[in-house]
């Protein structure tokens, strides 16, 4: 099956992204380019627990349904933040987080 | 056992390349593209771990879900050839500063612990045993998990549609838009 791949070459490959991600989410200033440094460190979160229930619980399924789960959640978390952006954008034609910081309407 | 190690290989460098030139790229629909990238390598991984019905919901929500929508927003709010300006340099440091710290720390974290490989068989799982246990109620099952993940959906389904609804108050303009 996957004989050759140590554990954890999988967990330093989700270690790089995840901090990738965080990387992003500081830096970036563009409300979309901080969603997707999001869904970088949603992603890599996924990829430990496939690889903990593959190496370490290969007769149980916890991991693949908490990635299911991990999944759903970040579907609707990006649709409701893209509803946000756009109505940010609607409001004060900008998505950049510094020029829109007033929540007043 | 070779090929495993060289597709192992090729899909950890996509991600790893991609992932740098998603969160440093200054165009931001080639940032969405680079994403694109790391979530069909990632589907990749979960084929190699075996997992074909996972790897098949990240093809088709991540990749083709919600890169779309984020494609979608991209072109709705920016300008195609608009360029970000670099940030400033204390900025960029410190939270690369930051991102390496937390890795290296966490990198030696793994690799100091003894992670111990399980002798038990693996269990087949094909879309009936998937289908059955997300809907049990035993010991194993996932039905309550199931139904609450359902009813979130949902939720951010008609949430989403009213938030982005058209109407309410006028736009507020800038003061930096007033000054021009």
């Amino acid at each position: 099956m996957n004989t050759g791949i140590p554990l954890q070459y999988f967990l330093i490959l989700a270690t790089v992204m995840f901090f990738t991600g965080v990387y992003g989410f500081l830096t970036r200033r563009n409300l979309i380019t901080i969603l997707m440094s999001v869904e970088l460190i949603l992603n890599s979160v996924n990829i430990n627990f496939m690889a903990f229930n593959r190496y370490l619980f290969p007769h149980k399924m916890e991991g693949m349904f908490f990635s299911l789960f991990v999944i759903a959640v970040a579907a609707s978390e990006a649709a409701v933040a893209i509803a946000i952006i756009i109505n940010i954008y609607r409001r004060f034609s900008t998505i950049n987080v510094e020029d829109a910081h007033e929540m007043k309407y | 056992m070779v090929s495993n190690q060289i597709m192992f290989i090729l899909f950890a460098a996509m991600i790893i390349v991609f992932s740098v030139l998603t969160v440093t790229s200054r165009k931001i629909l080639r940032a969405a593209v680079y994403l694109l990238f790391v979530l069909v390598s990632t589907s990749g991984l979960y084929f190699m771990l075996n997992y074909q019905f996972l790897a098949g919901v990240q093809l088709t929500l991540y990749a083709g879900g919600i890169v779309v929508l984020i494609i979608f927003s991209v072109l709705l709010t920016s300008h195609i050839s608009q360029k970000f300006e670099p940030y400033g340099w204390k900025k960029t440091a410190f939270s690369a500063l930051a991102a390496i710290a937390g890795a290296i720390l966490s990198i030696i974290t793994i690799l100091d612990y003894n992670f111990e490989a399980t002798t038990v068989a693996a269990k087949e799982m094909n879309m009936r045993e998937i289908g059955l246990s997300l809907l049990s109620v035993d010991y194993n099952g996932y039905v309550l998990p199931f139904e609450v993940i359902s009813i979130l959906l949902l939720a951010a389904m008609i949430a989403s549609i009213v938030v982005a609804k058209k109407g309410g108050p006028k736009r507020i303009d800038l003061p930096t838009s007033n000054k021009e």
